[in-house]
């Protein structure tokens, strides 16, 4: 039976995680639709068909003036009544990696006091001077009310690596108080985190960046609107893991790739409406 | 001339505040300290200069767009610098491809609402700002010129804090504002043989004087001179004719040496001198053995005949694998020339078929040291700013393309210096049926319309590398080096996929070398002609002469034909994708390939000439095996010293600082990475990767390469390196009996002639490793699917020449049936039997063993002694054998010794494992008696070093009934590694942890 959950991925301009996305969201039982930005623009109503919305990982113009600046000065312009419509209406917007980066550029995140188009944050080139690659282990913090990663700690999985792929991954703001704020408010759902201790870690390569706080992912003070640096689309099978090897070998494989809890628990926020 | 007004904008990171760090600076800083040894702080901004019209409020709403209001501050003009003792400013020459001038242009024309003139357009720049004590003028210049600046294709300037106040606000541009006339020369080849000659040299064409005759005589001919009375044309060849010819006929696309009719004459046995006379090594060596496996396989779809070889993956899709290089482009811009290679060999299988998506990229490098220290000929890189040039380059170009980095490797040998390799490869998959038909098919009709798609052209590539910058006036566009636009081609990528699945073009191929001359002259052989307008070509600025535009290599562009009852709707679409696309003129079936130029004709081509009409080369080879001493033998003892410096040899030793900056997650299919073990740091045999979601079905990819033994002989390195690509398929489970093969021949000059002398010798090593490609592939029936080949691999620069060591490099894809069989490399638990397969031969010619006491005894090249030779018969039973017992899940780990043997291999299974090993060599089987050093260090093909179960011992020696599969020890719990000898006695015994530093330490940051 086709998924009734329709959910939105914009692609085009050097996007370019849309077919794993899609997959991810078929996988959690949803019906994505892939939609190149220049169609939305003409219609930006089209907005209110679907029940989410996820802007894909990519490089979108290049991160020339910064990562996601262009884009989402585009989306701003061309898109922005019809967004905050969307978000008022409390359907679900998901950023991963340069979506992540437009979401924060946008201001869509952190998305405090009811502002969602002023930048409050910004993604700054990681400390290290080079883009990273690499499986990074993160902490999901069970205080948050983010949809997308709320209950993992419940269900065992506090603690699992995904994928980190970018040069700017650097959450920062100068002002101390603000962030104190979004701690405060539980926008922090995910963080890097020591493989050892489980700790959220400033120590690289496992904080990959050198982001306050060790922030991985922010989400609005509802939950409904989250965006991360890591990919979880990046894990939708066991054998995506790095030492899936040593897992099949002691029997710990799990039946499917991690990642897609994150899409899961999406689907099912929806599901229940 | 060129600098005009525009509108500066200078933007830079707010300063003072805690977190906020420069990156970019800190990076410039940290290699002026490490490779120059000048100590100094940098700050960096970015300078946006708006050649267009605009408001006072217009500027202010444009330099608020540009800026990141939490991070950094802006201002019109200047704004205020940090404090500074040298500030440089490094910007492009004209013509160059700006990329983040073309995404500003993008954002400009977004804040003002209206679409902007061809000629309105953004320039940028970026300022580094240095402080530090005693730095000279000197010094800095020193440093912009070897850290900032390619004088090629940038402009540079420096200023003290003086200089700077005094400084009036550069507001100029670089704009290509050169206007010459239009015009088509004639070319006279009615003189001598002189003229013909001096005709061919100032033209930069390249062509012989055969091929020069040939030319004039064709034009003489009856026939051509009535045709071009009928046109209009001149009875002497114009320059688009000349041009297109000399392109068409070049060795970069037409492969003359591989070509040839080859006399080889085999001295080897002074007694019996044996010679022959080979019929093009392409043909007789290369396509015919694909021949002949293709009659004993039935998953070969389409060889050497497309931009890229393709073979049966599963019911619904294909798989297309081509590599390419990239080396002369990569010598004078590494990074223009390798993101171009990257982004260029994408096109291939976007060009191949109907047109591929792309789903892995693979790279290598061969280059002379990071570290190196020697003279360097004048005019010539230092090999570390080549290779970090190429790496970001590639990195670059494979991240913004969102295509995940599979394999990649690095050699160092000095004799790269003078020219680096860069290898690029794309694998691209193709639905079986497009549209309902077969996806492999090429096909044009006469009255199809010839569109070109992508880029503009502009005089980028023209005449390749041949061009030097002396030659570049100031104010030119710079010529010679193209800039790659991943996002541009990322665009035009998936607008032509989104056309492909509506049906909108009949056929496509890619721009590359010679732009339009080559991809139209190619095409217009489906049909039998064509007929086109360079006139109707969108230019990036006025004034290309028409060969100009023929043969621009301008990037990010695609050539197709399209029906003319789809043309309306293909170009609808491409205009909504912000795609420039053109209609060029039509496909015919007139024989000739007509071009015009705003529609006076300027060029008639007979296809048959362009194609065929050239003469053949008659090359000599002489076979005499160089005699080359071995290096001294080292003293009897413990080798755990030698063992820790081969791991940290520039060789052996881990890439994987570099490599984590290609993405290699992208897709998420990624199975086995190219680092696995425990810290995802020990680089794997072979990728695994699921070419399609929810396929459990995977593709494997693996390669050889080894230049060190062609010193000894051509034909053991080919046979070594196609034996190496293959076992790393099989080792992590890859099939057998569905692995294909692409090659890449980069070879120096093999032509006689008085700037090489030993033209016949290294003729004769072309020779014999096509022997060796013939005589394996076949036995493997390991088809080769595609390949290329580059041949002019020398640089005489200072009075100095180097050529480099003929280098091929033989790429793998394979597949396996269920990608969590795949086997990775590393011990993974105590107790688990080690076992060597394989027989170890004394076999250190060219060993990286032999090349280490070589260099320790102060005679780096005299590494001489027998090289790996190849067993086919034992080389396929093991590998049956492997294909069985990792079906059956018999092996824990298997690795596959490369450089460095059997005692590297042995030190990487355990690093990558965290754990240790005891091993006993005297169970190693070898042939005859061998000496410990031997046994570890000789790299004898075709063996595996496996680990398994204690359980399931018994089943796999059964698996290996007949074979040389020898139990030599077991995996440990402690983290050392031991190795026994002779007589019991300990020839290594080192903690893991100290093998993992020596492995990794070498090229860590660097």
């Amino acid at each position: 039976m086709a998924s009734d959950i329709p959910v939105l991925i914009i692609t085009g301009y050097g996007l370019n995680c849309e077919v794993e996305s899609s997959v991810a969201w078929e996988m959690a039982g949803a019906r994505p639709e892939r939609v190149h930005l220049s169609d939305l623009v003409e219609r930006p109503s089209r907005l209110g068909d679907y029940a989410a919305l996820m802007f894909v990982g990519g490089f979108s113009y290049g991160d020339h003036m910064g990562s996601g600046h262009v884009f989402a000065l585009r989306v701003r312009r061309r898109l922005g009544a019809e967004l905050e419509k969307f978000i008022r209406a409390g359907k679900l917007v998901l950023g991963v990696c340069n979506g992540f980066q437009i979401m924060v550029k946008l201001g869509l995140l952190p998305g405090i006091d009811g502002e969602w188009f002023a930048q409050k944050l910004s993604i700054m080139q990681n400390d290290c001077g080079t883009f990273q690659n690499r499986w990074t282990p993160l902490r999901f913090e069970p205080d948050s009310p983010c949809v997308f990663t709320k209950g993992l700690a419940a269900a065992g999985l506090a603690r699992f690596p995904l994928p980190v792929r970018h040069g700017e991954g650097k959450v920062f703001t100068p002002d101390r108080k603000l962030l104190e704020r979004l701690e405060a408010l539980g926008c922090v759902p995910c963080r890097y985190a020591d493989p050892e201790t489980g700790e959220a870690t400033q120590e690289f390569p496992y904080n990959p960046n050198g982001a306050l706080n060790a922030i991985a992912g922010l989400c609005d003070p509802t939950g409904r609107v989250f965006g991360l640096m890591p990919h979880p689309e990046a894990y939708l099978y066991p054998e995506n893991h790095p030492r899936w090897d040593l897992q099949k070998m002691r029997g710990e494989l799990p039946t499917e790739g991690l990642g897609l809890s994150l899409f899961r628990n999406a689907v099912e926020h929806l599901r229940r409406l | 001339m060129g600098a005009t007004v525009a509108f500066r904008i200078e933007i830079g990171l707010k300063r003072g505040i805690r977190g906020i760090k420069d990156a970019r600076g800190n990076a410039v800083a940290a290699k002026a300290r490490r490779f120059l040894r000048l100590a100094a702080s940098c700050r960096t901004r970015d300078v946006y200069k708006l050649d267009m019209g605009l408001s006072p409020e217009e500027l202010a709403e444009v330099r608020k767009a540009f800026t990141d209001p939490v991070t950094s501050r802006s201002a019109v003009g200047r704004l205020e610098p940090p404090p500074f003792d040298w500030m440089v400013e490094v910007g492009f020459k004209p013509g160059v491809t700006d990329n983040v001038g073309a995404t500003a242009r993008a954002v400009a024309r977004d804040v003002l609402d209206r679409p902007l003139g061809p000629t309105e357009a953004v320039y940028t720049s970026i300022q580094y700002f240095f402080q530090g004590s005693g730095l000279g003028r000197a010094d800095i210049d020193r440093l912009a010129g070897e850290l900032l600046a390619n004088p090629l294709i940038q402009t540079m300037r420096v200023f003290s804090p003086e200089e700077w106040a005094a400084a009036p606000v550069d507001d100029s541009v670089p704009a290509v504002r050169e206007r010459p006339d239009i015009r088509v020369e004639t070319y006279d080849l009615s003189g001598g043989d002189e003229d013909l000659m001096r005709i061919s040299r100032e033209g930069i064409l390249s062509l012989s004087l055969d091929e020069m005759r040939a030319i004039r005589d064709f034009f003489a001919s009856e026939k051509a001179r009535r045709e071009r009375a009928a046109l209009g044309l001149p009875e002497q060849p114009t320059d688009v004719e000349l041009e297109c010819i000399a392109q068409t006929w070049s060795e970069h696309c037409k492969h003359k040496i591989f070509a040839a009719l080859v006399h080889y004459i085999d001295e080897s046995d002074p007694a019996d001198v044996k010679e022959e006379w080979i019929d093009s090594l392409f043909k007789t060596c290369i396509r015919d053995a694909t021949a002949k496996i293709g009659n004993e396989i039935d998953w070969l779809v389409s060889v050497f005949s497309d931009n890229a070889g393709v073979i049966r993956f599963n019911d619904r899709y294909n798989l297309a694998y081509k590599v390419e290089t990239h080396n002369s482009p990569s010598a004078l811009d590494p990074y223009g020339g390798a993101i171009t290679g990257i982004v260029g060999v994408n096109r291939d299988p976007m060009g191949t078929g109907m047109g591929c998506e792309l789903v892995a990229n693979v790279w290598g490098y061969c280059l002379g040291s990071p570290f190196y220290d020697g003279d360097l000929p004048e005019g010539l890189m230092h090999p570390r700013r080549i290779r970090d040039g190429v790496h970001q380059g590639v990195i670059d170009g494979g991240n913004q393309s969102g295509i995940p980095w599979a394999r990649g490797f690095e050699r160092f040998d000095e004799r790269y210096i003078g020219k680096p390799l860069v290898y690029c490869g794309t694998v691209g998959r193709l639905p079986r049926l497009v549209t309902g038909r077969p996806s492999e098919r090429k096909e044009i009709e006469p009255g199809d319309v010839v569109v070109m798609c992508g880029g503009r052209i502009g005089k980028d590539g023209i005449h390749g590398a041949t061009f030097s910058s002396e030659e570049l006036r100031k104010e030119s566009p710079a010529q010679a080096v193209q800039i790659g636009d991943p996002i541009t081609q990322r665009n035009l990528y998936e607008f032509l996929l989104e056309a492909r699945d509506l049906g909108l073009y009949r056929a496509l191929t890619d721009n590359g070398a010679g732009g339009l001359s080559s991809s139209i002259g190619e095409m217009s052989r489906l049909s039998g002609g064509a007929d086109i307008d360079l006139g109707k070509a969108p230019l990036k600025y006025e004034g290309l002469q028409p060969w100009e535009i023929f043969l621009s290599e301008a990037q990010e562009r695609m050539s197709l034909a399209v029906p003319p009852e789809k043309l309306d709707e293909f170009l609808a679409l491409a205009r909504r994708r912000e795609v420039e696309a053109a209609a060029l003129g039509a496909f015919t079936d007139s024989g000739a390939l007509t071009v015009r130029h705003g529609g006076r004709v300027t060029a008639h081509l007979d296809l048959e000439f362009l194609h065929e009409g050239g003469p053949r080369m008659t090359i000599e080879a002489r076979w005499r095996p160089p005699r080359i001493p071995a290096p001294p033998a080292p003293r009897k003892g413990p080798r755990n010293r030698t063992l820790l410096k081969l791991l940290a040899s520039l060789n052996v030793c881990s890439k994987e600082y570099k490599s984590r900056q290609y993405d290699g997650e992208v897709k998420g299919l990624s199975v086995v990475k190219p680092f696995v073990g425990v810290d995802g740091d020990v680089p794997s045999d072979a990728v695994v990767m699921m070419a399609e979601h929810g396929c459990r079905k995977g593709m494997v990819l693996a390669e050889g390469i080894n230049p060190f033994y062609s010193d000894i002989d051509a034909y053991d390195m080919m046979a070594s390196v196609i034996d190496e690509a293959v076992r790393r398929v099989v080792s992590v489970g890859g099939r057998l009996d569905r692995i294909a093969g692409l090659d890449n021949f980069c070879w120096p000059d093999p032509v006689l002639s008085e700037k090489t002398p030993d033209g016949p010798y290294k003729m004769a090593q072309l020779v014999r490793a096509g022997k060796a490609l013939y005589d394996v592939t076949t036995a493997y029936k390991v088809p080769a699917i595609s390949g290329k080949d580059s041949m002019k691999n020398d640089s005489v620069r200072g009075g100095r020449k180097i050529s480099i060591p003929p280098t091929v490099l033989f790429s793998t894809i394979g597949v396996i049936d269920d990608v969590g069989r795949a086997v990775t490399m590393h011990f993974k638990r105590p107790g688990d039997v080690v076992y060597v397969a394989g027989v170890t031969r004394e076999e250190l010619g060219g060993s990286e063993f032999f090349r280490l006491l070589a260099r320790e005894a102060g005679e780096p090249l005299a590494y001489g002694g027998r090289a790996p030779s190849l067993d086919i018969p034992l080389a396929l039973g093991l590998y049956r054998a492997m294909n069985e017992a990792t079906g059956r899940g018999l092996v824990r780990s298997s690795h596959t010794p490369t450089l460095g043997g059997l005692g590297v291999a042995f030190a990487l299974a355990a690093v990558g494992g965290g754990l240790g090993a005891d091993i006993d060599l005297g169970a190693v089987e070898c042939d005859g008696g061998l000496a410990d050093d031997a046994k570890l260090f000789s790299e004898s093909n075709s063996r595996f070093v496996l680990t398994c179960a204690p359980e399931d011992a018994a089943a796999l020696e059964e698996t290996f009934r007949g074979l040389p599969l020898r139990r030599v020890g077991a995996v440990a719990e402690g983290r050392r590694l031991r190795v026994v000898g002779r007589r019991g006695r300990e020839v290594v015994h080192t903690d893991i942890d100290a093998l993992r530093r020596a492995f990794k330490g070498t090229l860590y940051g660097v």
